[in-house]
Parts: structure tokens; sequence; C-alpha cells
């Protein structure tokens, strides 16, 4: 029971990654590498915060905000050097690596009796959780109430600022930017508070998973852009062509769907070396598919 | 009102000699005119549209339109008072938005954008009477993805979308260019329709000789980066798509004179 609610607790959390890629990647076409350095980043922050005595709440804010700055500058690299959506995420991900190293101080950071948002939330739901029977699982089951409830909030406050008239643009921008321009719009600074936006969700996700493992390490980040995209273009498959709310649904549901097939993976006997492996074919498996399925013809093909 | 004055934009490939596709270029067009363009290829008329659309910059010269000049403004600040439809349809409107969504990013052209709802009941109102009034049937549509239309149809709501906010200058860059003869017929049928009842100043870029000779009040060629032909008034209205296609060859016979080897055969018999 507690393995089973830490497994959905872990999917729940790392959501706010897919729900990043899925800004980066779907609304704005830019794979955005920059997410494995700023999901550590996330992480490093709010574990250097909460170890200097700051409140919970501020230290997981000052994560997302520097996971904002960081991809603002992935966003700026491109946008004003005309760099490639790549190779400005690469140059910026490989800095931050020596920014996390520096920011933490070592390579691992626990966060033993440091009290974490996460304490602070069991404090409140623990009566409440251990009143609806989970007995011995009711901590777990608070944690997972208090993750769903921050991608719930995350799921919101997006559907609600891509559907104003920032956001549409941003989205407009993302989709074709010639129309963008022509229409008034600095298709440059919109990719940059996109990439702002995508990497400050990707960077809370880290500082929340900081605080349910109780450890910040500078090596956690690694392969969190291609977990994303698995997340993503499984939640794709699971629903089909839906308009911006459905998919935003349907990312959250499949980043804990990838997460639960990883568990039974894992349980079946894959060995967790191969982890990171066994996710990168999921995502070759998802990009291939469609093509191998439906046979378009070349012409139609090449958008 | 759109000014251009001495507007010059050279080109050179590596290594080889120096172009200019516009080449001295002036002319004004008054408040409220429909300028027809045409030239043939490589004439110049697309990178003289885009000079003053802001995608090409001028080597020399300038762009005022009703009064402002624009010649170092961006693209995008341009918009303030450009209204444009292109070539395209996946240029001009953003596939994955539905048709109410383009045309909410259209009632922003040239404003700040805010956190306002970008589809309030309001626009939805207003985008379905529009739509209703110049193609019957768009306006039961304004929920659908606008990349599941068709390119006429998506022509259409580009031209609204481009005088949802009457522009200064209205930019047709060949807008009918890539669509069937029927789609092209009702794409240039709203066009006239819209410029005549917002009395917009436009300027249309058309490879089509029928278009260019039914359509509008005045007629620029443009030829070798300069206007070989202008003709407003009673004259562009007895204008036949035989007129113009006997200017195109003479023309095309001038430039074979003027050919360097065509030159050395004159002195020789000279």
């Amino acid at each position: 029971m507690i393995t089973l609610l830490a497994t959905w607790t872990f999917g729940v959390t790392l959501a706010l990654v897919a729900l990043g890629v899925f800004v980066s990647y779907r609304l704005f076409a830019f794979p955005d590498i920059t997410t494995d350095g700023s999901f550590t980043l996330g992480a490093v922050t709010t574990t250097v915060l909460l170890v200097a005595g700051h409140d919970p709440a501020i230290a997981t804010l000052g994560g997302a905000a520097a996971g904002a700055a960081a991809g603002a500058c992935t966003g700026l690299l491109h946008a004003i050097l005309g760099i490639e959506p790549l190779l400005s995420g690469i140059l910026v991900t490989t800095a931050l690596s020596s920014v996390n190293l520096v920011v933490l101080g070592r390579s691992n950071v626990p966060l033993a009796g440091t009290a974490t948002l996460l304490d602070r939330a069991e404090a409140i739901l623990l009566p409440a959780t251990t009143a609806a029977g989970f007995g011995d699982a009711a901590a777990e089951a608070a944690r997972l109430i208090v993750m769903l409830a921050a991608v719930g909030v995350a799921v919101l406050f997006l559907w609600a600022f891509f559907r104003t008239n920032l956001g549409t643009a941003m989205r407009a921008g993302g989709d074709t930017a010639t129309m963008a321009r022509a229409l008034g719009r600095n298709t440059g600074l919109l990719t940059v508070a996109g990439l702002a936006i995508a990497n400050a969700l990707t960077a809370l996700s880290g500082a929340l998973v900081a605080q349910v493992q109780g450890f910040a390490d500078v090596q956690m980040g690694i392969g969190m852009v291609v977990w994303g995209m698995a997340s993503v273009f499984l939640g794709a498959a699971l629903v089909g062509p839906v308009r911006l709310g459905g998919a935003l649904v349907a990312t959250v549901a499949g980043s804990i769907t990838f997460r639960l097939l990883v568990a039974s993976a894992l349980r079946a006997g894959l060995h967790p070396d191969w982890l990171k492996a066994a996710t990168a074919l999921v995502v070759l498996a998802a990009l291939v598919a469609p093509r191998l399925l439906t046979r378009r013809p070349q012409a139609s093909a090449a958008r | 009102m759109l000014d251009v004055r001495h507007a010059t934009v050279a080109f050179s490939a590596p290594g080889g000699p120096l172009v200019r596709a516009v080449d001295d270029v002036s002319f004004t067009i008054p408040a409220g005119t429909f300028v027809v363009v045409i030239g043939t290829n490589g004439s110049g008329k697309s990178t003289l549209l885009g000079a003053i659309a802001g995608t090409v910059r001028l080597d020399a010269g300038s762009i005022h339109v009703a009064g402002h000049d624009l010649t170092r403004w961006r693209e995008n600040r341009r918009a303030q008072f450009v209204g444009r439809v292109f070539q395209d349809p996946r240029a001009g409107t953003a596939a994955s938005l539905s048709v109410l969504e383009n045309i909410a990013v259209a009632a922003c052209r040239g404003r700040r954008v805010g956190l306002g709802w970008a589809t309030p009941r309001r626009l939805r109102a207003e985008a379905a009477e529009r739509l209703a009034a110049i193609q019957p049937g768009l306006e039961k549509r304004l929920d659908q993805p606008i990349g599941s239309m068709s390119g006429g149809q998506r022509q259409i709501v580009s031209l609204v979308m481009a005088t949802w906010h009457r522009p200064e200058l209205l930019l047709l860059d060949e807008h009918t260019a890539a669509l069937d003869p029927a789609s092209a017929d009702r794409v240039v049928q709203a066009t006239a329709k819209l410029v005549r009842d917002q009395k917009l100043t436009a300027l249309m870029v058309t490879h089509s000789l029928e278009q260019a000779a039914r359509l509008g009040d005045r007629l620029l060629l443009v030829h070798r980066g300069k206007i070989a032909v202008d003709v407003e008034g009673g004259a562009k209205r007895r204008l036949s798509p035989e007129d113009l296609t006997g200017r195109f060859d003479r023309l095309r016979r001038a430039d074979q004179l003027d050919d360097p080897a065509a030159r050395t055969l004159r002195d020789l018999y000279a």
C-alpha cells in the first residue's frame, strides 16, 4: 500500500515536469533540454533555502523562480542571438550543472531535521487520512493529496492563462510565428516567456521531489526532458486529439501512467540501471508509431 | 495613405554582381485607393511588398503610412497600421487554434496584450456576425481548429482577421495564388467587398492578369525593380487582361534587346 501510494506520489509530482514539457514542446515546438538542468536547479535552490531556515513555501517558490530564470536564459539565447533551440538548451543546461554544484556546495545534501512543505501539509492532513482508514499509509496518503492539489492548481493555472489574450498570443506565436508577427506580436519575447513558465513548472517539480525524498542531488535531473516527453506522448496517445484543457489533463494522466508502467517494469525484474534506456525507447516508440500506423504520403507528412 | 520614397533594396549573390531588386521606387497611394501590383517573376514586386511589411530592410529610401515614418520599424510594430494576408493560408493563421482564437489574436493587432479573457461572449457574437456577412456558414465553425478548414476558408478568415480593426494599409500578397479557381473567386469577392465597405487603402500583389484587370482603382506593373507602368482612373477601368499580356510581351522583348549579346549584334549591323 505504501509503495503503491509512493509510486503515485512520484508520478503526480513529476507530472509538473510533463506539464512544463507540454508548454515548451507542444505549444512552442521547442525541444527544451534546459528541463534537465532546471529540475535540479529547483531542487538545490529549495534545499539550500530550507537548510538556511527559510519558510518552506518561500523556499519552494524560490526554486520555481530560479527555474523560470533558467528557462528565460535559454529563450534569450534563441530569440536574441538566434541560436538553435536544442543548442540553446544544451548550453544553459551545461552551465547549470556548474551552478547547481556551486549552489548546493557538494553533490548531495539531505533535508533531515528540516521542516519541509510536506511536513507542514502532513501535520494538517494526517488526522483526516488516518480517519479515512489509511492506517500505516496515512502519511503517504497525505503527501499524495498535497501533490494532487499542486498539480491540480498548475493545470487550472495553465488552462486559464493560455486562454487569456497574452496566453492565446503565446500559443499563436508558438504555432505560426509569421501570423503572430503580422498581428503585432514580438514572437521572440513570447518564446522567452513560454520557456520561463515551462521551466518554472519543471523546477517546482524538482523542489517538491527534493522534499518528498528528503534530499537534493546534483544528478537528479538527468533524463527529465525525456521523461516529460514520454508523459506528453503517452497522454496524447491515451486521449487522442483534444483541446487545451483536455491535453493538459491527458499530460498529467500520461505522467502517472508512465510512472506506473515503470514501477511494474521494475517489479517484473527490470534492472534499475536500464530505466533511462527504457524511457528513451518509449519516447522513440511514441515518435515512430504514428508514422508506421498511418503511412501518410510524403507530401502531407512534411507540413 | 502609403508613401514610398526612393525605396531601394539591393542583393548580391556571393561573388556575383549587386542586383537592385527594388531600384529607387517612389509612389504615393492616397487613402481609400485599391492598388493592384503585377510583375514578372523576379521583378521585385514581392521584395517591394516585403519592404512595406517590414520583412525586408530598405538600403535607401523611406516608407510612410498614414503620416508615420515606418522605415526603421520592426515588422511586428508595423502591425499597428498594417494588416496583411499571406499567399499561404498556413502562414497567416495558427492551425492548432480555433477560428475564434485566431480572431481573438487579430482583435489585439498592434495593441498591448493583457490578461483579459481572449474569447469573451461579445467577441464570439461579433465574429459570428462578421463571418456570416462574408461567407454564410463559417459562423457555425468558430470552435473548430482552423487547421481543419480548407485553404479558401482560411483565407476568408485571414481577411476578416486583417481587417478586424480597420488597418491604415491592407497588404495582400498573392493571397489567392494557392487556391483552386472557385475558392480564389470567393476570396476575391470577399476582398472587394471588405475594401469597398471599409474604404480601405489596399495594395494587392497578384499573378492573375484577369484579377489585375478587373480589380482596383490603379495598377502598377513592376519590372526589373522599377515601376514600368502606372495607370489609374478611366485608363485602368478600360484595361483588359489581353492589354496586360501585350505589355508584358513588349517588356520582355525590350529586355532581350538590352542583352549584351543583342547589343553586340546591333552594333555589328548598324
